[in-house]
């Protein structure tokens, strides 16, 4: 079973992230899971989701404490929130910034497993045409995760796209750019 | 065929609501069952739908409309959470005592004090004595599958009472996860048209509905109500069995977990059930004989059936996800000890109070409680009420 | 004469016996209920001081004043309470009221 934590904040989509992952991983065959853990129901809240995927049916329904993959959808986050906490020793860590690789990784002193930093922003303002971190930030997590080929991703995320957003068609061909670029476009800034 | 989707525990909701296609729903939105009202006004705008959704200004005003339309005669549903079933529940009580086969579905949240919009039980807790037929679900599934079966027990002739199906806010209701649906033709096949025998609507024959019922009369329909409640329980196995043999998931009052030759089990309901489920696991694996009640039933609570489950168990931890504030444990506890009371007295056993206002409740804290029920065992502990998941000193 | 559908419910029936959820079948049952035996005072009509005004039957509570083609008659003691409103709102001192058991001036 292969366990993820989100961390954002209230109104920025971790939480539309997890249950967007969870569907992913269910047109593969997996069982999953996508719930998030509610704080103060205000817009800017640091928020926290999960996922779990498991090929076998999943049971628990505690929150997620040793995560596999972490994801930091928001990085003013890393400022107060321990967001590496319980992360395994080898586990991975997907940062969304702009930043240098050097200052994202001076804030995780401590911690071995592989750092990896995509700008969503950045991808989402160029195709989709707004800052919507979550479809770019989406494909970079499935491909961390492993759990499907790059092309079955892109097959079910145009399918999913086109049910979606069936009410406005232009912005599909922005979000399938979003997740095909995104594919490539995380990195890895630690050894 | 069945259809393998994924959903959270409200669209599971929504769905069996959308496959019923009740006459009437009546709702105020609360956290976190807000989402169902939600989705049926969407299916009502899409025509997927006939209901007559009446969006209503309380959950008093709700729970009044179910039981106007309940009284003429056609299927009513609402569904509400915490401080909005507590403003149902003198309208609970009429429901039931009306004898209208209401179904509500219900999110379970705490109820305020202080404010708290995550899971426990301490709302339908608080219901529990209102004559409402009670049956708590661990997953989406289980929510969507009890839902497609609660109307058929609300309306059988020998029970005629108002039914909750309730899930853990949060955990159930907004989580993602597998689930098995039905098609609608077979669904709606097991389900049935409803006919009523007597409703306000029949112009030859004249209906008074909620009547004052002085002395006289109320203690025999109380004894009514009992009676209904005892005829409950057959019928719920009854519609259970069927639903088993139709579509092939089988439900009791109660799901016994590794028990068969189990000395020390935890009993509880709702989504940690399934938390349980991997701790017991992970126990047997380590030779301990350790197993799981998860009640599905609470109200008619199927005390004979329960008795005789847990009358191997050398010790047993009851745990509830609601204080109840007798100073002795919560309503659970109470419930379960009065059933094995004079019948297995040898059981030693211990009431938790966990998960209060979605305090997360974990394999290992599983672990603790089983570990205690060894020290209940011999003797190192004779505490009858502990909280875990609580910070202390 | 209206049979009362509920007659067989009385205050020694067995719970087997009431209707489910105390439903009650039939318009108008009230009438089979003689409130006319709860009355502590007695209304008394005079037709030659009445000037059939008709004041007086709408007020009644208890639909005790039958009125015929625009004409009251006199009171239905069956169900007549005794509560004397009519002959408070009575203008020609049409209707006086006595305790049961004993005259009294209104």
């Amino acid at each position: 079973m292969l366990e993820l934590r989100w961390h954002g904040r209230g109104g920025q989509g971790a939480k539309t992230a997890a249950l967007l992952l969870a569907d992913a991983a269910f047109e593969t065959g997996l069982y999953v899971q996508g719930f998030p853990e509610y704080g103060p129901e205000r817009m800017g809240a640091p928020i926290t989701a999960y996922n779990r995927l498991s090929q076998t049916p999943i049971r628990v329904h505690s929150n997620i404490y040793e995560p596999d993959i972490v994801i930091v959808v928001d990085e003013t986050l890393l400022k107060t929130v321990d967001v590496t906490a319980g992360l395994k020793p080898n586990g991975k860590l997907l940062v969304n910034s702009g930043r240098e690789p050097s200052e994202i990784l001076a804030a995780f002193p401590d911690f071995g497993g592989a750092i990896y930093v995509i700008n969503a922003a950045d991808i989402s303002i160029r195709t989709i045409g707004k800052n919507l971190p979550n479809t770019p930030l989406l494909s970079a997590v499935v491909k961390l995760t492993g759990v499907m080929e790059a092309d079955t991703f892109f097959t079910n995320m145009e399918k999913a796209f086109t049910e979606k957003f069936s009410a406005k068609p232009e912005v599909i061909a922005g979000n399938l750019l979003a997740i095909r670029e995104a594919w490539t476009s995380s990195i890895q800034i630690n050894e | 065929m069945t259809i393998k989707d994924r959903m959270s525990g409200n669209q599971a909701i929504a769905t069996a609501i959308r496959q019923i296609n009740p006459d009437v729903i009546a709702a105020f939105p609360i956290t976190p069952s807000t989402e169902i009202p939600q989705f049926v006004s969407s299916m009502k705008a899409e025509g997927l739908v006939d209901t007559e959704f009446i969006a209503v200004e309380s959950e008093h005003s709700a729970m009044s409309a179910c039981i106007g339309a309940s009284a003429a005669g056609v299927r009513a549903m609402t569904a509400t959470s915490s401080a909005g079933m507590a403003l149902m529940y003198e309208l609970l009580y009429v429901a039931a005592s009306d004898r209208l086969p209401i179904v509500l579905a219900a999110v379970n949240r705490a109820l305020t004090g202080p404010i708290n919009i995550n899971a426990d039980h301490s709302d339908s807790m608080g219901a529990r004595d209102s004559g409402w037929i009670q049956i708590y679900s661990e997953n989406a599934q289980e929510a969507y599958d009890n839902m497609l079966m609660a109307h058929r027990i609300a309306e059988d002739p020998a029970v005629s009472l108002p039914v909750m199906i309730c899930q853990d806010g949060f955990i159930t209701s907004h989580a993602i996860e597998n689930i098995l649906i039905e098609e609608d033709a077979p669904v709606r096949a097991f389900i049935g048209e409803y006919v009523p025998v007597h409703h306000l609507l029949q112009p030859d024959k004249s209906v008074g509905v909620g009547p004052y019922s002085i002395s006289a009369f109320y203690m025999e329909m109380k004894r009514a109500q009992f009676e209904a409640m005892r005829n409950a329980r057959a019928v719920i196995r009854k519609v259970s069995d069927d639903f088993g043999a139709k579509f092939g998931r089988q439900y009791g009052m109660f799901e016994e977990y590794r028990m068969e030759d189990a000395e020390l089990a935890v009993l509880l309901m709702s989504s940690s059930a399934g938390t349980g489920k991997d701790a017991v696991d992970a126990l047997r694996e380590q030779g301990v004989k350790a197993g799981l009640v998860k009640l599905r039933v609470f109200r008619p609570f199927p005390a004979e059936d329960l008795a005789f489950a847990l009358k191997d168990l050398k010790a047993l931890a009851i745990m509830d996800k609601s204080d109840g504030f007798s100073g002795n444990g919560g309503p659970l506890g109470a419930e379960v000890r009065a059933a094995i009371y004079g019948v297995h007295d040898g059981i030693k056993t211990i009431n938790y109070v966990y998960g209060l206002g979605g305090r997360d409740i974990r394999v290992d804290d599983f672990f603790t409680i089983f570990g205690v029920l060894e020290e209940l065992l011999d003797g190192r502990t004779t505490d009858r009420v502990r909280h875990i998941g609580v910070r202390e000193k | 004469m209206k049979k009362n559908p509920m007659e067989n419910i009385t205050e020694t029936s067995p719970w087997q016996d009431l209707t489910e959820g105390s439903f009650v079948f039939g318009e108008g049952n009230s009438e089979f209920f003689n409130t006319g035996d709860w009355r502590v005072r007695t209304p008394q009509w005079n037709p030659d001081q009445c000037r059939q005004c008709l004041l007086c039957f709408p007020v009644c509570p208890d639909s005790s004043i039958p009125v015929t083609d625009s004409k009251r008659g006199d009171f239905d003691f069956a169900h007549c309470k005794g509560c004397a409103i009519c002959a408070k709102v009575c203008p020609f001192g049409a209707i006086t009221v006595s305790r049961v058991g004993e005259e009294e001036s209104r």
